[in-house]
């Protein structure tokens, strides 16, 4: 019998006191599918990282088709066959398409490039594959899914065997993920072994031959895909049963808090990102909006919000015009706001947590006398806060980027949820948060709505959307395209408006 | 204007440029790298420093020609060290560097030629015959100068190398995301030495050409023009022939300003003329200047 | 415990770099420790040299605060050295020209004019900062050679013939020097102007953390996406903040103008704005650290003179650059180790 093609034995490593991978074995069949599952944290990406050679281990044996190896860096790995595919993509945007896939590897001309035979060469392989993109192409220019082909035209070209791709349908449509999956059956048919890294426990189900399921930077347990399911995975994953469906009750939606009226925003470039929006958001309902990033969503929360200039249009806050308002008066006026990249946008990481419960609300009467700030009243209200919240460690002295992810998001709850607010925009709320945390998150949001507020959530999720949202708009272009009860839709039907096919707009996406 | 007049402008125009050239040339492929080099400054001190040092201890000029760009090698290899290696900042370290430089190069100055202003007067460079070349006025001896033909020549392989060669691909992918290069199996530290290395190499040539020039050292006589580089560069939109062309326009201001001395203009407004170029090009005002995205970015291949 | 481990980075890349220029001094064949020590004994051995060292101490505390503070909100001013020079001028010349007036009308016209003109000087990188994100680092520097071709050009007209300084400010635009009122410095350059730098870190740290205004331009410099999300003026805290940095710059120009000659002079600044980047690394960007790191600074410059018999003076231009390298590498190192402790 054959060696398994990859077999990892004890593999620990550690970064300070955080043991991302505390003895993990795993055993992948060639040319199989393997799907390796876990909840953010749990040490996928870190366990890959190290098969391809990007970091070190501290302990543990690596062997290739039986031969035990150490990969020293992503040479080594390529030099085995190794390939992978990064969650953040690894594409240097100002170089073509053929120069980002032959580098490390590229055809010469004597000591010069040769952009022909560069170009010719994955021509080729994007023929075998029927993975379309053109050579000439600078990166920049290219749409999510054709980066996605880029990078795995380049683990081919470098001769990859085994391919490992983390989180590769984050930032798909539900179609893009589809062509997707049918480029990794060939693939797999062609004798390619993958490794898909995913949390997304349908698609484990739908591709995959095998599943590891990782929790606390160790492996759980592998099934045969055939002889498992979503329940069996989602307890494998957290530890306990799992709780997929929300409880909830109907919307008993009151007077409208937010109106959108034909409202237009531009885009960082000074493109149109949001086109004649119209919206109206009403107290006690939540209304999701679904849409392929990029479509306008980002530009539509900031307009509101007042970090960025409204076009045309006119938004509406209980009847008061935001257009032109600072977005400090917006918040002002009771919108409180959970931000999607809350490490980036939510917090400040170096700030004591105390310093960061004020955020954006250090202006609020009771945190600053005059020109100071009030540090009793800071000092008071944060360790309410923290108790109340459960954050740990409850010390509002400590730094808010020592905590763990779901603490974070906890203090960006426990400062936004307790805005004295009508109007609730969360973006991404669950992005990066553990199955367990999303829980708490869904049922406050859920709160949020039952007292009264208007709640808006964007979100990348469809499965989100339709557990959280009374009503959910579709965002294509910068346009609702389609606009429905929660109850009334499901996943496949908004994939389709997600990506223009269906409703009135025509014409494919770039 | 009579054409003695034009090619006495044009000879001056292209002396001055030399230093700036080489060393514009050399901040274009240190910053297409990955790293910052505000350290030109310094490095052009220690690279005429290194002429003289050499000149005078060989009497030879082509000896002092390897010491300059050796001593330019070592104050990239000092950088490059501190900001690859060791990951620290790289704008501070250049700042300190070139401080190094101004107290190194006093210190050697007094206690090898015991003066604290200028060394002793050392061999200038050899003056090839160029047939034709030679007899063209003015400009002439500046194509039998080994050190302006050298310099030329660099130039254009710094273009041809940084966007013709796979060592120019991955030295633009490593500034430009230094993740990337790494999962391709490039060493991005390799890389960003080379970048550097290179800058410290055409820099210290740069200084050489100053030194030869005046045939001494004196304290501080880069003067300013390792920053004049750095935006010749930014100007030149980190681009090799960019940067020599910006180089050319700055030295073209510097003659003016040397024949104009008194005239209608006054001089300080062109001596600023450069800065001013260089903020405006920032600005926008003139086609925006995007330098590499991970300029200045340490890189830590481990990061968690 | 915080504290004590900011300290630990800067104390290393003073030993290391007096280590490095114990070799120099060995290189040319003295005892580096009778070096020392007589650098030691002729700094701080007598009220002259400790006169010395606080008045080329107070310059560097007001650049050192200036970069300081521009760092705290994310920005890099390596314009403390036109900003200085321009503020000196202008100090100068509004000295002379109202040099009539009493001194409690010029002496705070003086004072506002260093810290406008500093802050003025300070303005255009930080507007293209703000407006279109121009890189201040670039900006600034070439501010700094624009201020040195200004002054030249504005001293055709300024210079007492033939020289290249100014003509005298008035005595109201004098600032005592301090052996007026302690006998103890007499004969040393240190005047009341190191009170004032004294004030100034004060202020800085009071802006900082007591003040809404310090906590938005903290979270400006950390995170600035962060920042703009929670409603804070983005632009507008930066180009305070560089203005601010920029009138900090501009108190240089009371020491040497106000306080001790008289007059501005070409070349005065002797790059106390490049080293103020130097004051502030080693200061980890906290008054009460910049100003033990000016008096450091300042030591050593005076120890220069003290062993420049022995040893050429350039030696501390050397020692000054060592610890730069050292003290960011040493940053680093230690907030790797911190990190991976904390993690």
């Amino acid at each position: 019998m054959k060696p398994p093609i990859i077999e990892l034995d004890g593999i620990v490593k550690t970064f300070g006191a955080l043991r991302a991978n505390d003895g993990v074995s795993l055993s992948i069949e060639a040319g199989s599918i393997h799907a390796l599952v876990g909840e953010n944290g749990a040490g996928k990406t870190t366990l890959m990282k190290i098969l391809y050679g990007l970091y070190q281990p501290d302990a543990g044996t690596i062997r290739i088709a039986g031969e035990t190896v150490r990969l020293r860096s992503p040479a080594d790995a390529l030099a085995r066959g190794l390939g992978m595919v990064h969650q953040h993509f690894m594409l240097v945007r100002p170089l073509t398409v053929a120069e980002n896939i032959t580098l490390g590897k590229e055809p010469t001309a004597g000591p010069f490039l040769d952009h022909a035979r560069a170009a010719a060469a994955v021509r080729a392989l994007s023929d075998r594959y029927g993975l379309a993109v053109d050579p000439t192409a600078r990166v920049e220019t290219l749409s999510v899914g054709q980066e996605q082909r880029v990078e795995i035209l380049k683990a081919l070209y470098h001769g990859a065997n085994l391919l490992i791709l983390d989180e590769p349908t984050a930032v798909l449509t539900p179609q893009e993920t589809e062509e997707l999956f049918a480029v990794l059956r060939e693939l797999k048919a062609a004798g390619t072994t993958i490794v898909l890294i995913t949390h997304k426990l349908r698609e484990v189900l739908d591709l995959s031959d095998r599943v590891t399921v990782m929790r606390g930077g160790k492996t759980v347990g592998t099934r045969e895909t055939a002889a498992t399911s979503i329940p069996e995975l989602a307890e494998l994953m957290v530890g306990r049963p799992v709780l997929l469906t929300l409880e909830k009750k109907p919307a008993t939606p009151g007077a409208a808090v937010l109106e959108l009226d034909a409202l237009a925003a531009s885009d960082d470039r000074g493109l149109p990102a949001v086109r004649e929006l119209s919206l109206t958001v009403r107290a006690g309902e939540i209304v999701g909006v679904a849409g392929v990033e990029g479509n306008g969503q980002a530009e539509l929360v900031e307009a509101v919000l007042g970090l960025r200039r409204i076009a045309t249009g006119e938004a509406r806050l209980g009847g008061v015009r935001l257009n032109g308002l600072t977005p400090r008066a917006i918040a002002a006026l009771g919108v409180a706001h959970v931000p999607a990249d809350r490490l980036k946008r939510g917090l400040v990481l170096d700030f004591p947590l105390a310093d960061d419960l004020v955020f954006g609300r250090h202006h609020e009467p009771a945190f600053h006398k005059g020109p100071l700030v009030d540090r009793a009243g800071v000092r008071a209200f944060a360790e309410a806060r923290l108790a109340e919240f459960d954050v740990r460690p409850p010390d509002p002295t400590a730094r808010a980027g020592n905590l763990s992810g779901g603490n974070q998001q906890k203090l960006v709850v426990a400062r936004e949820f307790t805005r004295d607010a009508r109007l609730l925009i969360a973006a991404h709320p669950t992005r990066g948060v553990d199955l367990g945390a999303i829980e708490f998150i869904h049922r406050e949001i859920m709160r949020q709505r039952d007292a009264g507020r208007a709640v808006l959530v964007v979100s990348s999720e469809l499965s989100e959307l339709l557990a959280l949202s009374d009503r959910i708009v579709v965002l294509y272009e910068g346009r609702i395209v389609h606009e429905t009860a929660a109850t009334a839709t499901d996943e496949r039907t908004l994939g389709e408006y997600m990506t223009g096919r269906a409703a009135s707009v025509t014409g494919p996406r770039a | 204007m009579t054409p003695d007049l034009l090619l006495s402008a044009l000879a001056q125009t292209l002396r001055i440029s030399v230093p700036y050239g080489l060393a514009a040339v050399g901040g274009a492929l240190s910053e297409r790298g990955g790293v910052i080099n505000i350290a030109l400054e310094g490095i052009l001190l220690m690279g005429a420093l290194g002429y003289v040092l050499g000149a005078h201890f060989t009497g030879s000029a082509w000896a002092g020609l390897v010491t300059a760009a050796l001593a330019g090698l070592l104050v990239a290899l000092v950088h490059a060290f501190v900001t690859v290696t060791c990951r620290a900042d790289q704008i501070t370290s250049s700042l300190g560097l070139n401080l190094a430089a101004l107290g190194l190069s006093r210190f050697v100055l007094k206690e090898v030629f015991g003066s604290s202003s200028n060394s002793s007067r050392v061999a200038g460079l050899p003056q090839w015959d160029i047939p034709l070349l030679s007899a063209i006025p003015f400009v002439g001896p500046l194509f039998g100068n080994p050190l302006f033909l050298l310099a030329a020549a660099l130039c254009i392989a710094a273009w041809f190398v940084l966007f013709r060669t796979p060592f120019g691909l991955r030295l633009r992918a490593t500034g430009e995301h230094p993740e990337a290069a790494a999962t391709l199996g490039l060493s991005v530290a390799k890389l960003r030495y080379a970048g550097v290395l290179l800058s410290g190499g055409f820099a210290g040539l740069g200084g050489a050409w100053l030194a030869a020039d005046q045939r001494s050292f004196t304290d501080g006589m880069s003067g300013g023009r390792g920053y004049i580089a750095l935006a010749a560069m930014i100007v030149g939109k980190w681009n090799p022939l960019g940067a020599v062309a910006a180089c050319l326009l700055f030295g073209f201001c510097e003659t003016l300003q040397i024949r104009l001395q008194g005239g209608a203009l006054p001089n300080e407004f062109l001596q600023m003329l450069p800065y001013v170029v260089t903020m405006v090009v920032l600005a926008g005002a003139i086609g925006r200047a995007h330098p590499p995205a991970a300029v200045g970015v340490p890189y830590e291949a481990e990061a968690k | 415990m915080r504290a004590l481990r900011e300290l630990v980075g800067p104390l290393l890349a003073v030993v290391g770099a007096l280590v490095v220029g114990a070799g120099f001094i060995a290189v040319v064949g003295q005892n580096p420790f009778a070096v020392y020590g007589k650098m030691a004994a002729g700094v701080f051995g007598n009220a002259y040299g400790i006169g010395q060292v606080l008045f080329r101490a107070t310059p560097l505390v007001f650049t050192g605060l200036a970069v300081a503070l521009g760092f705290r909100a994310g920005l890099f001013n390596i314009g403390a050295e036109g900003q200085c020079v321009v503020a000196a001028f202008a100090v100068a010349m509004v000295g002379a020209t109202f040099g009539g007036l009493p001194a409690i009308v010029l002496l705070p016209l003086c004072l506002l004019t260093a810290m406008l003109a500093g802050a003025l000087w300070a303005l255009p990188p930080a507007i293209l900062k703000a407006r279109v994100g121009a890189h201040e680092v670039i900006n600034t520097i070439m501010m700094n050679f624009i201020a040195l071709a200004l002054v030249q050009y504005l001293g055709h007209d300024a210079f007492v013939h033939a020289t290249v300084r100014t003509t005298e400010i008035g005595a109201g635009a004098r600032i005592p020097r301090l052996e007026a009122i302690l006998p103890f410095f007499r004969g040393s350059p240190v005047n009341l102007s190191v009170v004032l730098a004294g004030l100034a870190a004060g202020f800085v740290g009071w802006l900082l953390w007591r003040t809404t205004f310090g906590y938005e331009l903290r979270a400006v410099g950390l995170q600035p996406a962060a920042a703009e999300s929670a409603g804070i003026p983005v632009p507008r805290t930066r180009v305070l903040a560089l203005c601010l940095s920029g009138a900090l710059a501009g108190l240089v120009g009371t020491n040497f103008v106000m306080g001790y000659k008289g007059f501005y002079e070409s070349g005065f600044s002797g790059g106390v704005g490049f080293l103020g980047i130097a004051v502030a690394l080693l200061g980890r960007n906290h008054p009460a650290g910049i100003v033990l790191a000016a008096v450091f600074f300042a030591a050593l410059s005076y120890g220069g003179l003290v062993i420049n018999t022995d040893v050429p003076k350039e030696l501390v231009e050397i020692l000054q650059a060592i610890v730069i390298l050292f003290a960011i590498t040493l940053h680093v190192a230690i907030e790797r180790r911190g990190r991976r402790k904390a993690a």
